[in-house]
């Protein structure tokens, strides 16, 4: 069976040429990037070329990059080393907790975090809510930003409805605290994990102090993230171990992921110029199903969105009987439907947006890739309507 | 999450037994998944068998819901055709993972879901026909009708 892969914001097929990069490192360039022998050097040579090019991607200095084991890790390690940093800057005296702003459709691997901290009674935290679009108003961070802030932590695209914020706008807002407030410590981190592919990712025009990147959502392997640290911020570690990352990352270097992430980061300047060809497939995909089936509609903002993500809800039929109808077709897709989240709650993004339960319970998401071509979004169109007539048949919402 | 949903589940969802809304139906259950939101209907027609015993005779149901839901009802359905009210009414909805081969542990209620509507169809033919109501039967009932009136408040 021919299977079409629409699912690039879970992971994505790795590219070749990043396939290349990583061979020798499993085979005779296996040494220990801390060794000082041949072949450690051999490695270690190989990680630094990988740093300077994520640096030449973030248009920062490569001091700036560390190699963390995953995207997850490096949020965490963004958000808990500042709050470690924070909490030992107070101790001893009388200061207010450490006051945390992030959203309320954050990854996982912010939003948890922030709420486990929170729980724990170590930080205040702030979960700033969307407009119907998606979109984290300006005057909300401005509002919620105060004396005893000392991170904001904003994902630069989302992961299920492709909406993309206003970092350098929410940047400003943070300066001209800073400026106001000399005292204020307040730093700015951003998930870009989403956004790599298709946004500038330069930290100075973004205007951010943290960084998080991806290895396998940029067509490299998994099991590899950046975190990028401005020069002078101060994080406390979150793993304790050997001086490897700097202190960051202990634990022997995974040179193959490395080398494989800076290939991937690599790639994706030079496949820029597909973006508009993937955005072209992408509104024929949004168009088609809008127009050819009734009772659908889009989540999230239409403009200020990933040009590779399309999220849908189809009334009346569930969304994980959706997917498995369609992956018996071929086609991968994922859901934010309750019924199929380990927790059985339904997509708290979609929940966010305020579009109800029931749309969230019936949506699919649909991401493209750089390997997706017209044929495929022709017969996903083809296929499309049959399965939803014959799940609205079985359904008794009508 | 993966979920390895067996051959039988899958050909259930893909081919659905009985299913759609019924014209004229004697009972109808309707009921709420409390741990999803999914909701499931139920439609009977009762006959009698020689021995005049009230029998089910026909069954469909309506399913919003993920592939297991559906697999469940579409199983329920071939299950409890035919049989008895008497015996419909003691149905053991462990018989429904049984006769799918198998279902992923967070799957399971969802096969509870068809079971529950099963006994809301039946309860709501014994009440439109003013026949005596099993003692079972009706403390099941009033859980489930506890229950939606929960999943009203929470949605
Ligand atoms: S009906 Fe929602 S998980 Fe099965």
């Amino acid at each position: 069976m021919q299977r079409i892969y629409l699912d690039n914001s879970a992971t994505t097929k790795i590219d070749k040429k990043v396939f290349r990069a990583m061979e020798p490192y499993l085979k005779q360039d296996f040494g220990n990037a801390s060794s000082l022998h041949w072949f450690g050097q051999n490695a270690h040579e190989a990680i630094t070329k990988s740093r300077q090019q994520v640096a030449d991607f973030l248009g920062c200095n490569f001091l700036e990059v560390f190699f963390i084991d995953s995207a997850t890790i490096s949020d965490n390690l963004a958000i808990m080393g500042v709050v470690k940093q924070a909490l030992r800057q107070n101790s001893g005296q009388a200061q207010k907790k450490p006051h945390i702003i992030t959203s309320q459709i954050e990854h996982p691997a912010v939003l948890e975090l922030v709420e486990h901290l929170e729980k724990d009674g170590q930080i205040e935290a702030t979960y700033l809510p969307v407009n119907r679009e998606g979109v984290v108003k300006i005057e909300d961070v401005e509002k919620a930003i105060k004396e005893n802030t000392i991170l904001v932590s904003i994902m630069y695209a989302n992961n299920e409805i492709g909406v993309i914020q206003p970092i350098a706008e929410i940047a400003k807002v943070i300066k001209s605290f800073k400026l106001r407030v000399p005292s204020s410590k307040v730093l700015f981190h951003i998930d870009a994990v989403q956004g790599a592919n298709y946004l500038d990712c330069n930290v100075d025009k973004l205007g951010v102090d943290l960084l998080t990147l991806s290895g396998h959502k940029i067509y490299g392997p998994k099991g590899i993230g950046v975190l990028y640290k401005r020069k002078g911020v101060e994080i406390e570690p979150i793993i304790f171990g050997g001086h490897q990352e700097r202190g960051l990352m202990p634990g022997t270097e995974n040179t193959t992921t490395i080398v494989g992430l800076g290939k991937a980061i690599q790639q994706v300047s030079s496949f820029k110029f597909q973006v508009s060809k993937i955005e072209e497939l992408r509104n024929k995909l949004i168009d088609g199903i809008l127009n050819s089936i009734s009772g659908t509609s889009l989540n999230g903002s239409r403009e200020n969105r990933l040009p590779n993500n399309a999220n849908i809800s189809f009334s009346g039929v569930e969304g994980e009987s959706i997917l498995m109808a369609l992956d018996q077709k071929g086609v991968a897709v994922s859901t934010g439907s309750a019924c199929a989240s380990g927790n059985l709650d339904p997509s708290h993004v979609l929940m966010a947006l305020g579009v109800g339960v029931e749309r969230a319970h019936s949506s699919i998401r649909f991401t493209l890739g750089k390997y997706n071509t017209e044929k495929e979004i022709d017969y996903v169109l083809k296929i499309l309507p049959g399965i939803i007539e014959k799940l609205r048949k079985i359904s008794p919402l009508k | 999450m993966p979920l390895p949903y067996s051959k039988k589940v899958i050909q259930h969802f893909n081919k659905p037994h009985n299913y759609g809304k019924m014209k004229n139906p004697d009972g109808i259950g309707e009921v709420g998944n409390i741990i999803c939101g999914d909701v499931m209907k139920l439609y009977i027609k009762v006959g009698q068998n020689k021995k005049g015993q009230d029998i089910i005779k026909d069954i469909s149901f309506e399913t919003f819901g993920c592939l297991a839901a559906i697999a469940s009802s579409s199983m329920l359905t071939d299950l409890v055709k035919g049989k008895t009210l008497e015996q419909a009414i003691s149905f053991d909805r462990k018989e429904i993972v049984e006769g799918l081969g198998s279902l992923p542990p967070i799957k399971i209620h969802c096969s509870v879901l068809a079971g529950d509507a099963l006994i809301e169809a039946i309860h709501s033919y014994l009440t439109k026909n003013k026949k005596p109501i099993p003692q079972a039967l009706n403390k099941r009932h009033q859980q489930l009708a506890k229950e939606k009136q929960e999943i009203k408040e929470t949605h």
